[in-house]
């Protein structure tokens, strides 16, 4: 990414009339930072599950972000900084939800039971079950369809599942944390990390890998 | 010697958290002669790379691929 932009060239969105009165540098920014809005509540959208709070956590994120811009030196990393402060804040808002008085603990989680039939008597993998190489799976990740898949089947995970394993593998946290946050147990932690990456898995290869819907 | 529902949830609970000497080891072992169980070990790791993928680790757009893993 070009550190700066030459102006003639390329076509910066003018800036809100907030923006004209925010340091040079912050107003770049704010250009920069409207570039990735769309992404920022695709993401928070996945994490929160509410439109409403997603929202808010861009907000108070871009906000947060247009509020360092000046100690914020380095602007090729620019979008994993925004996205960095976003993580932050979709924590915040767990929190602040988990605290709640009225709050009532998402029960839907996979059961036990759920994977069963993938496994025989002996507990080893049915036939049509046993993984099948992915070949070379990264490839997908240039791939804009995969990306609507990986969405599909992350949305597919119980609310409680979902959550607990989002916790960890995209916003970060160790599973201590996640457990003291949740008031979980180590234990009941890994269980459901184990079955969201089951059912991830199951579904991924379904819907992506072995369906004929990779290109 | 473990099976391959024991095998999936140690390799998941590796992505977590030390394992204690004799469950790496049975789990070496299992893996070692299961395709199966390494085939799940390596889908794995590939779920971890896509989320960081998701959460914009890079400034690409779309996210690039990472080098082989």
């Amino acid at each position: 990414m070009p550190l700066k932009r030459a102006e003639s060239t390329e076509q910066t969105p003018s800036p809100s009339s907030r923006s004209r009165s925010l340091p040079p540098a912050a107003a770049t920014i704010a250009a920069e930072l409207a570039g990735f809005q769309r992404e920022m509540l695709r993401f928070a959208v996945l994490q929160l599950r509410d439109q409403a709070s997603a929202e808010d956590a861009v907000q108070e994120a871009m906000l947060a972000a247009l509020q360092g811009a000046d100690r914020f030196g380095e602007r090729a990393k620019l979008k994993t900084w925004v996205f960095a402060i976003l993580k932050n804040k979709i924590v915040d808002i767990i929190r602040r939800r988990v605290r709640e008085p009225s709050y009532q603990e998402p029960a839907e989680e996979i059961d036990e039971g759920d994977f069963d039939p993938l496994f025989r008597a002996n507990g080893h993998w049915q036939g049509d079950s046993r993984p099948a190489d992915w070949g070379d799976p990264e490839k997908s990740f240039e791939n804009q369809r995969f990306w609507a898949v990986f969405d599909t089947c992350l949305n597919r995970l119980p609310a409680g599942t979902a959550r607990v394993f989002m916790m960890r593998e995209m916003l970060g946290l160790e599973t201590d944390e996640i457990c003291e946050e949740l008031s979980m147990s180590s234990n009941h932690c890994w269980v459901v990390l184990h079955r969201a990456r089951m059912g991830l898995r199951v579904c991924l290869d379904q819907k992506w890998f072995t369906s004929g819907e990779r290109a | 010697m473990m099976n391959c529902k024991q095998a999936v949830r140690l390799m998941s609970d590796e992505m977590d958290r030390d394992l204690p000497g004799g469950e790496r080891f049975a789990l070496r072992l299992h893996t070692l002669i299961c395709t199966g169980c390494r085939n799940y070990r390596q889908q794995l790791s590939f779920l971890r790379q896509a989320c960081q993928q998701q959460v914009a680790a890079n400034d690409a757009t779309p996210p690039s691929a990472p080098p082989a893993a």
